[in-house]
């Protein structure tokens, strides 16, 4: 895997962005940058170049299913890797995600381990 | 109250906590709850909606949770702060995750809103459902904690 994309890891839980960052440091990524909600993740992949969006769905504001219908109607990341990682864990949301284009799915809760193995499918 | 809403909610704690805590997890005997008073000092409520409306709320002792956010970032932490909130607010989030998929394997769908934290030794808890307050402690790494769900009758 190449670890020096630059990340965006957007939740509104702190907690499951420091944890989301642990792994990814352990991992060897180093360029990581945070967002609370959709609308600041918006707000970063408009004024920075982003390799790789990993993102929680229920947030205020924007959602993480809204953020990636933005993003995939977008010209500069529409083919970006968006990885979901999320407690909605019903068919229905992962049917959902995979029609608007998401490029892997994770359920909370989640090990390390998962996490990087999906990570290596999507940056294959 | 339909008692096969509960089970699923069991297995989410129990999963959640061991998967994101590293800590073992065993129920307890589940008991109706009188009293609006929580039984720790850190909770997430979380209102859900569906084939039912109501509401489940995660209590941690202070010991209990200052354990398990400790293992869940890999550092000490000493005191109920800010960062100790934060992780009840998600850990709550997660254990509707779970058992939703559970239920939704079930049948019984429901959708969950964000949830909110209460601090604070003998805060009070207020359940959305008109119906009876289910309580299951837990005994974990670290201290108790206690799940309760409440859906209308």
């Amino acid at each position: 895997m190449d670890t020096s994309i630059k990340i965006l890891i957007v939740d509104d839980f702190a907690t499951m962005r420091r944890i989301l960052k642990n792994i990814l440091k352990q991992l060897g990524f180093k360029n990581l940058v945070e967002a609370d909600d959709g609308t600041t993740a918006w707000d970063v992949l408009e004024s920075q170049e982003i390799d790789l969006i990993i993102s929680d769905w229920n947030m205020p504001k924007m959602t993480g299913l809204e953020l990636l219908k933005k993003v995939r109607a977008s010209t500069q990341y529409k083919t970006a890797p968006f990885l979901m990682v999320t407690a909605e864990a019903q068919k229905q949301n992962v049917i959902e995600a995979v029609q608007a284009g998401v490029s892997n799915y994770v359920v909370k809760p989640f090990t390390a381990e998962a996490i990087s193995d999906k990570l290596q499918k999507i940056l294959k | 109250m339909d008692v096969t809403l509960i089970n699923p909610f069991i297995d989410a704690t129990i999963n959640v906590l061991e998967t994101m805590a590293f800590v073992t997890v065993t129920a307890g005997k589940p008991y109706l709850k009188k009293d609006n008073i929580a039984v720790g000092d850190v909770t997430g409520v979380m209102g859900l909606t569906g084939v039912a409306q109501g509401t489940i709320a995660v209590t941690f002792e202070e010991k209990c949770i200052l354990t398990v956010v400790s293992n869940m970032f890999g550092e000490k932490i000493d005191g109920l702060n800010d960062d100790i909130a934060d992780a009840v607010g998600e850990l709550t989030n997660m254990i509707s995750g779970q058992a939703r998929r559970e239920l939704d394997e079930m049948g019984k769908v429901f959708k969950a809103a964000i949830p909110s934290v209460i601090t604070g030794r003998r805060h009070t808890i207020r359940h959305y459902g008109n119906g009876p307050k289910i309580a299951i402690p837990f005994q974990a790494d670290g201290g108790e904690f206690t799940i309760e769900v409440c859906f209308d009758r």
